[in-house]
């Protein structure tokens, strides 16, 4: 290669390396600013700001959710597992919203830890399954379980 | 090293030729796997179980995200080929490619819009992913408005080009956020390294899309640079020669 176009080759290399080195500063800096929501674990942990707006995220617990037969209040539990957050929302939820499915719950966390959301989001997977398939693996599942509950 | 191939490439003259040879079999190539794609995603692929027939726009925002990245890979690429060898070409494919690009963006933002209402519940989410990805749609733009922004097409070019270089740096970016941290956005369904976790009566209509956008994004880059070829050779012999054939031709059609 021509030294010319050697040395503008390096110059390029070095926009990009410039280029990515501030970005990473910027992202490193941005913290937990670039995640678009709390675990309950964080926020049992006190990472989560107390008081002001924050979203929570997480499973919504099996058996968890009580709806208000008068009015569209409803409460329900988000868990990671570790931790869980008591969630109270008046409001439409997603069509998406489930017990057992991700949800994304926005609003202030009070002195009781009760997180009292303005807006709730279903959080759905990557995966896609046809009905049949979805109903045949849940029906396998279901045996299996009955299968190793069983003998004992 | 021979480099002769490489700079023969370079020629708008070599190019124009070339690609007027391949443009029917792209055209009808394109039209084909676009028609069956959307025909076998949006009409006879299995609806899911959880979405219902909502996840079907996938065979759109998939395809549009994937080009929208890729194509700013070449934009970036033809830009730094252009800083280093002064080529022509490359700089001519790098003007062409920031507005086909920010049509891609658009769209996947766009249709991605439409799918998030019917699951997430919002139109509009600021999660890393998103917000990402509307960062490549103001590089796309800034690419553009470069270009125009001086009256020196060659200042104009270099501005482009470095822009385009920077602006690398969010494709990964884009593509990794949703395992780097929390979003609302879902990680992605088709893996380099792993099976896609989509059924695959899904998942073939979704890679005969992808191939069609790979297509359609040739073909439409194909068009705009020959176009863009021809705006600025107008002074050329060769150009000259070529608008005469097509007006006789017209006149004996007449």
């Amino acid at each position: 290669m021509h030294p010319i176009r050697k040395q503008r080759l390096q110059i390029v290399l070095l926009i990009i390396l410039a280029a990515a080195c501030a970005s990473g500063l910027v992202i490193y800096m941005l913290g937990q600013n670039t995640n678009y929501f709390y675990t309950p674990s964080q926020i049992q942990s006190g990472e989560a700001p107390q008081g002001v707006f924050v979203r929570a995220g997480g499973m919504v617990v099996d058996g968890s959710i009580e709806r208000n037969l008068d009015s569209l209040d409803v409460a329900f539990k988000v868990t990671d597992g570790g931790a869980t957050v008591l969630v109270k929302y008046s409001g439409i939820l997603p069509d998406l919203f489930a017990e057992g499915e991700a949800a994304v719950a926005a609003g202030r966390i009070g002195n009781d830890g009760v997180l009292l959301a303005t807006e709730v989001l279903a959080k759905h997977d990557e995966k896609y399954t046809p009905p049949e398939v979805a109903d045949a693996m849940n029906a396998a599942y279901k045996a299996k379980q009955e299968a190793q509950v069983g003998p004992q | 090293m021979n480099w002769t191939w490489f700079y023969r490439m370079g020629s708008p003259l070599w190019f124009y030729q070339s690609t007027s040879r391949w443009l029917p079999l792209l055209s009808l190539v394109t039209l084909v796997l676009l028609v069956a794609g959307l025909a076998w995603g949006l009409g006879f692929a299995p609806e899911d179980a959880k979405q219902g027939n909502s996840f079907r726009i996938i065979y759109l925002h998939v395809p549009a995200s994937f080009l929208a990245l890729a194509g700013y890979f070449l934009m970036a690429t033809a830009g730094a080929i252009g800083l280093i060898w002064k080529m022509k070409l490359s700089y001519i494919v790098m003007k062409c490619a920031a507005p086909i690009g920010a049509a891609l963006t658009f769209l996947a933002l766009f249709t991605g819009a439409v799918w998030g209402k019917p699951t997430w519940g919002s139109y509009w989410v600021w999660d890393a992913r998103i917000t990402s990805m509307l960062i490549l749609l103001f590089l796309y733009f800034g690419v553009l408005a470069l270009q125009y922004a001086f009256h020196n097409q060659e200042a104009g070019n270099k501005a482009s080009a470095v822009l385009a270089l920077v602006g690398t740096v969010n494709i990964p970016i884009i593509y990794k956020s949703v395992d780097w941290w929390f979003t609302l956005h879902q990680p992605s369904t088709i893996k380099l390294t792993s099976a896609p976790s989509m059924h695959p009566d899904m998942f073939q209509p979704l890679l005969v899309m992808i191939l069609a956008f790979y297509f359609f994004y040739a073909l439409a880059l194909i068009l705009a640079v020959r176009v863009e070829i021809l705006k600025r050779e107008s002074k050329t012999t060769w150009v000259r020669e070529l608008v005469e054939q097509a007006s006789r031709q017209k006149i004996g059609a007449k």
